[in-house]
This record gives C-alpha cells, sequence and structure tokens, in this order.
C-alpha cells in the first residue's frame, strides 16, 4: 500500500559544530511509511559504520517486505517486523566489531518507527527519541534507555534537575553491543495532523522541548523548514554533537485495505 | 577526583575527597565527615557520587541543609556551590581535567552502561540504581574514561538585541509586537505566512507558507532567510511594518 498522499516526511541531518564527522544516519520512506534513525558510538569512524549498518539493513529489509504492489504488512504485525530487523541489524554490527579490530566496541542507538493501518508502531533502543505533536500537545512518546532516564525513574533526581546533569551521555542499550538486544515496541493509534518527530541526542540536549514545540507548531505548514530550523536552533546553541532530524505529518487516513466480501466481488469483476 | 572544602567561619578545617560512592555527613563518629556540633543531626547528609555528578540528599535532619543559601532535599552539586550544615560550610570543587587532557572532540561522546544481564528492566528504587550504577560505574564499554564536561547545560547562546516590528497601515495601524520568542510568525495561515528568527547573529526573516513570499524594503524575498536591519519595511498579505531594534 502506498502511504505517499497520506504522510509528509521531512529530514535533516548535521554534524553540528564541534564534530567533524556525523556519526547519525537516517532514512525516511514516506511510500511505505518508515523512518529509521540511528546514532553511532565508537572510535574513528565506527560509530559512522555502525549506525550506517543498522539504517541500511533496517529500511532495506522493511521496504523489500512492504514495497511493490503487494507489499503489506505479514501476519505476524508490524512490531515483531521492527523487533526482527533491530535483531538482525544487531548481529550484523555486533559480528563486524567482533571480527574487525578497528570497530571493536562500535554500537548504535536506532529508532524505526513504521506507519500502517491508522496506527505507528515504535522501536526504539538507546537515546534517540520520538515526539508526537498532537493539537497543541507535544509529548516525547519513546523513554529513553539511559542512565540519566533511569536516576529520574527512581526519583534520584527531577527531569529540571536531569538539565545540569553530567551524565547525559550514558545509554544503557545500544546496538552491536552484545550479541542479544531487547527492542522496546509499542504502537500508536495516529490521527491526521499529528506531527512526528524522530532525533538524535543532538538536538534533545541542546534545544528544549519547548522551543522544539514551539518550533513545530508555528512552522508546521513548512516541514522542510521546520527541519532545518531545529538543526538550526542546535547548532545556534552550541552544537556540541551530531543533530539528526526526522519529520512526518500525517495527512489523512490511512487505513489498511480490507479484503471484505464486496471488496473481493468488486475485484473479481473489475 | 572532586572534594569538599570543610569550613567554619571562613577558615578551612579541612579538604574531604569524594572518593566513596556514598559519604555521610552527621555528628556521629560512624560518619565519613563527623562534625561534632549540636546543630547537626547525628545522620545529617549524604553525597552519593556516580562517574561525575554528586547528589547532595538531605537525611530528614532536624535543622535541614541549604546549598547556596537554599533549603534542599535532594540537589546535584555544580562546581563551587556551598552547603552549609549548621554553622559549618562545605565547599565543593568538581572534579576538573587538566585542558589538554580532552579534547573538544571527546566531549559528550555517547557511551554504552553495560547493565549486567541478570538485571531486569524497568523502573528500580533508588538503592537498586546506586549499587546498579556502581556496578556499572567500572563497567564503562569505552577506550577511555568518560570525560566530565566543564559546561554541560547547553551554553546560552549570546542573546540578539530585544527587536520588534510595527504595523504601518490598514485597521492594527501602529500596534507593535516584540519579538521575544525565538521564532515568531507574521502572516495569515493557509494564505502567507513568515517566520522571523531571532539568532545570536540577528534577526532573520523566512518564507514560511503561501504562494507569495514577503517583501523587504520593496524586494521580493525568495526561499532563503534574510537578515533584518533596523528599521526594514516588511511587507505581507499588504500588510506593512517595521522591523526595528529596541534595546541596544
Amino acid at each position: 500500500m502506498n502511504l505517499s498522499a497520506a504522510l509528509e516526511v521531512a529530514t535533516a541531518t548535521h554534524s553540528g559544530m564541534v564534530r567533524s564527522h556525523n556519526e547519525d544516519s537516517i532514512a525516511a520512506d514516506a511510500e511505505i511509511g518508515l523512518a529509521v534513525l540511528a546514532d553511532g558510538m565508537g572510535g574513528y569512524n565506527a560509530g559512522e559504520v555502525a549506525s550506517g549498518i543498522a539504517v541500511a539493513m533496517v529500511s532495506a529489509e522493511i521496504k523489500k517486505t512492504l514495497g511493490g504492489a503487494s507489499g503489506k504488512i505479514p501476519d505476524s504485525g508490524a512490531d515483531s517486523l521492527i523487533n526482527e530487523q533491530a535483531i538482525n541489524a544487531n548481529l550484523a554490527i555486533y559480528q563486524a566489531a567482533q571480527s574487525q579490530s578497528q570497530y571493536a566496541g562500535m554500537g548504535t542507538t536506532l529508532v524505526t518507527a513504521l506507519w500502517h493501518d491508522n496506527q505507528m508502531t515504535v522501536g526504539h533502543i538507546g537515546d534517540s527519541r520520538l515526539y508526537r505533536l498532537r493539537d497543541d500537545a507535544f509529548e516525547q512518546v519513546t523513554r529513553d534507555h539511559s542512565l540519566l532516564q533511569e536516576q529520574i525513574d527512581s526519583g534520584m533526581i527531577t527531569k529540571e534537575q536531569a538539565r545540569f546533569s553530567q551524565n547525559k551521555n550514558l545509554v544503557t542499550r545500544a546496538v552491536g553491543i552484545d550479541p542479544e538486544v531487547e527492542v522496546e515496541v509499542h504502537t500508536y493509534p495516529v490521527l491526521p495532523g499529528d506531527i512526528y518527530l524522530l532525533c538524535s541526542d543532538g538536538l534533545s540536549d541542546m534545544v528544549t522541548d519547548e522551543d522544539i514545540h514551539l518550533t513545530l507548531s508555528s512552522l508546521q505548514a513548512n516541514l522542510p523548514l521546520a527541519a532545518e530550523q531545529l538543526v538550526q536552533q542546535a547548532n545556534d546553541n552550541g552544537g556540541r554533537d551530531n543533530i539528526s532530524v526526522i519529520l512526518v505529518r500525517v495527512v489523512k487516513d490511512f487505513p489498511a485495505p480490507r479484503a471484505g466480501w464486496l471488496e473481493t466481488l468488486k475485484a473479481w469483476f473489475r | 577526583m572532586a572534594k569538599l572544602i570543610l569550613s567554619l567561619d571562613g577558615s578551612v578545617i579541612r579538604d574531604v575527597p569524594l572518593d566513596k560512592e556514598r559519604v555521610t555527613i552527621g555528628r556521629k563518629p560512624q560518619n565519613d565527615i563527623q562534625i561534632e556540633n549540636l546543630a547537626v543531626s547525628s545522620e545529617h547528609a549524604c553525597i552519593v557520587t556516580i562517574l561525575n555528578d554528586s547528589f547532595l540528599e538531605d537525611l530528614g535532619s532536624t535543622n535541614g541543609t541549604l546549598v547556596n543559601g537554599n533549603p534542599i532535599k535532594k540537589h546535584i552539586l555544580q562546581n563551587n556551590d556551598v552547603i552549609e550544615v549548621g554553622k559549618y560550610k562545605l565547599k565543593y570543587i568538581a572534579d576538573m581535567p587538566g585542558a589538554g587532557q580532552a579534547t573538544p572532540d571527546d566531549f559528550e561522546k555517547t557511551m554504552v552502561l553495560r547493565s549486567p544481564a541478570a538485571k531486569p528492566a524497568g523502573p528500580k528504587s533508588a538503592g537498586d540504581t546506586q549499587a546498579f550504577a556502581a556496578q556499572t560505574a567500572s563497567n564503562v564499554t569505552s577506550a577511555q574514561a568518560p570525560k566530565p564536561t566543564a559546561s554541560a547545560a547547553p551554553a546560552p547562546a549570546p542573546a540578539a538585541p530585544l527587536a520588534a516590528v510595527q504595523i504601518l497601515n490598514g485597521p492594527s495601524a501602529g500596534k507593535e509586537l516584540e519579538l521575544t520568542k525565538n521564532l515568531t510568525t507574521l502572516g495569515k495561515p493557509g494564505v502567507q505566512v513568515a517566520v522571523i528568527t531571532r539568532r545570536p547573529q540577528g534577526y532573520f526573516i523566512t518564507h514560511v507558507e503561501g504562494a507569495s513570499f514577503p517583501v523587504v524594503n520593496g524586494k521580493t524575498l525568495d526561499a532563503q532567510a534574510y537578515p533584518l536591519k533596523d528599521h526594514d519595511v516588511i511587507e505581507l498579505t499588504g500588510v506593512k511594518m517595521e522591523f526595528f531594534i529596541k534595546t541596544k
């Protein structure tokens, strides 16, 4: 099913003001309703390699499953599709890291979002995020797998104090570090008018949620400008890390075609 | 390593390194920092250090714990914070690595904390998290130890001077709109909208939506952001307005 009429996508990625490399990787395809973002880590170029493998593998495999005229979500569901692909990417990165010394210790965060049948399924690992703007409510949908989030959850520190923490950069889960990985997958209903934001921590650490909200709500008429503006704000605030942004707007409903008796009959007469 | 400087009435008593995960402060001798003063509770406060962060927590003391003059229950210590316990002061000095040790490129690299395989996912109690952090602190998967950053919070960009636009014609002529936010949109949604962004370099106007582009000083703009100068005249949907700097 082609979703390009139901979804509008804009992306932006930038190495920031400090780093010479961009270790983030992104892919987005409105046709199959897919957005993938990864923030790599590891010495030299290994971070780029890890995030590149993750995004390339996940997007290629999901495209293979959903692309073409007959492509549809498998019966096992979108969550198992996302879960499976993340596990495959994990294994590929882990094995590359084990076999090549220059890649030792590389890993990446990963957020995969798939829009299907008026729903969105998101799977994530690490501290790259997915946010949703619905009407005037701007919410963080994913919950970071990070030391800081655990400290917030346990009540050691508040969200306000977390802004001043020095432990921002410690993730508790990542793709490619261990032979096994646990993906957190959830499915949410989608409404026309929703805007979804996938971003690396280079955005969420440098620009407050309030400013991201303001930017999205005032520039929602021009999605590419909004994406560019978010990157610019992160850079204006110091741009200490790579910044990647994927914006997805739900233009209209996209129910999966139901093969009811009427459709079957109509198809038969066509 | 971070440390505390203990002092009374301005005279330094001693330096206390925060070399343990949990350092306690109180009147009783079992405390790591014993302060024999009746205003100090037997177990007054403690400081938990995880990697580069030190958390101060008041342990339900009778007279409370102050940081920089404000009473606190829990607090993330920042360099040069002054903790007050009774009449005693403890100044927190964060661990600052030599500038030569860390190149800017090493700052804020994301690293993975490997949790023990048996560790269940999900929220934990504070006690568990401390134990977990202690376990994992030595388990950071990276060739380098995490580098503390002198300024973890985003450096506030030098603010541009305050500016405003004043409407020059039409029914709202004379009305003034201060550009206090990072982004201010102008125009009619669905017809023509432009945005003025406030950046460290100054103010910029950019076309957002609509068939026609904004006009500045009689010239039609393209899709690029246009830097605004004092007294530029902007035209949008037939409305003229003047951009001007309010404070210099």
